[in-house]
């Protein structure tokens, strides 16, 4: 496989795993906040005075449940801008 | 577009390197050790206490008080550990308001090396309260099959730590440089609010998962 090949193919592989990588890596995340946030909004009608701690777990566990669409947007970012099979193959000329 | 401060050098000798993550702890260390050190001069119980005593004992009581919440019986022992790495990440992100500032949250090295201090503290910490041979015992708790997934877990635990700061940093630096390029006035300012936002809760969830894995050291599971 001639080298223009390899690099259009390592290219369009890294492109199409970063856009795949994020949109499936973010619907999760979204869907399980969504019910957090609900529960939480009715907990929080059933007893308004627990507050200040159902805000504060709700914070952490939204902060938890995020981190792994964070983990999915690094890798993608890192496919982008920082691909180490990128930076090989366009020094292959 | 460079995706971490370490990428800017301000000088280089051999390996030896200053980047811009280097330079902004070495700033933001100097000037939270050089402030705890004037307010400290002058500490007084009596009713004439100067803001600054006031901000720290705020900051001091609230944060033993999470500690005492969490599970820890004795804050004090911990709070110069747990404390300060909730101060740091704090402060880093605060201070990305000032403007031509990159937190050095932004950069893996960063969060890296803060979550080997956690990883190398736990067991510190467990081997001081529970002796070595009692802290070895809670890797075979509950049963001697979970043995292989404790391990894991401690190593993916410092992982999902140093990961979870640096994509919550780094990604809000990306998504304000992006947005530069496309609503330069308006929709950075929003962006840059929920960056305070989303930093100053990583700050807290960074120290409150460090105090969670030393608690779970130091009392073990199933002493409540």
């Amino acid at each position: 496989m001639d080298t223009i090949t390899l690099t259009a193919l390592v290219a369009m592989a890294s492109i199409v795993t970063a856009g795949i990588t994020i949109a499936v890596g973010c619907i999760g995340p979204a869907l399980s906040e969504g019910k957090s946030v609900a529960s939480a909004l009715n907990s929080l009608a059933q007893q308004p005075d627990a507050s200040p701690t159902i805000t504060r777990t709700l914070y952490i566990g939204l902060a938890m449940i995020e981190s792994t669409a964070i983990y999915s947007f690094v890798i993608s970012i890192i496919l982008i801008f920082a691909n180490p099979f990128w930076t090989y193959i366009i020094t292959l000329k | 577009m460079n995706i971490s401060p370490d990428q800017t050098v301000y000088w280089k000798y051999g390996f030896v390197e200053i980047n811009s993550t280097i330079l902004t702890t070495w700033v933001l260390m100097f000037v939270l050790v050089v402030a705890s050190i004037l307010i400290n001069r002058k500490l007084t119980l009596g009713l004439g206490r100067t803001r600054w005593q006031n901000t720290l004992e705020i900051i001091v009581t609230t944060i033993i008080k999470q500690l005492k919440d969490v599970g820890i019986d004795e804050p004090r022992k911990y709070i110069g550990f747990l404390g300060t790495l909730f101060i740091f990440v704090a402060t880093a992100s605060i201070c990305t308001m000032i403007p031509g500032y990159e937190s050095p949250t932004s950069s893996l090295s960063t969060t890296a090396a803060l979550a080997l201090c956690v990883f190398v503290a736990v067991p510190i910490y467990g081997i001081g309260a529970k002796g070595f041979v009692g802290y070895l015992k809670s890797y075979i708790e509950p049963t001697i099959i979970m043995l292989p997934f404790n391990i894991i877990g401690e190593f993916s635990r410092t992982l999902a730590l140093a990961i979870r700061l640096f994509g919550n940093m780094m990604s809000g630096t990306m998504i304000i440089g992006i947005l530069l390029t496309i609503a330069p006035l308006l929709f950075p300012i929003f962006m840059i609010v929920l960056g305070l936002l989303t930093g100053l809760v990583q700050a807290y969830i960074f120290s409150i998962l460090a105090s969670v894995y030393i608690a779970a050291a130091v009392r073990g599971i199933g002493h409540e």
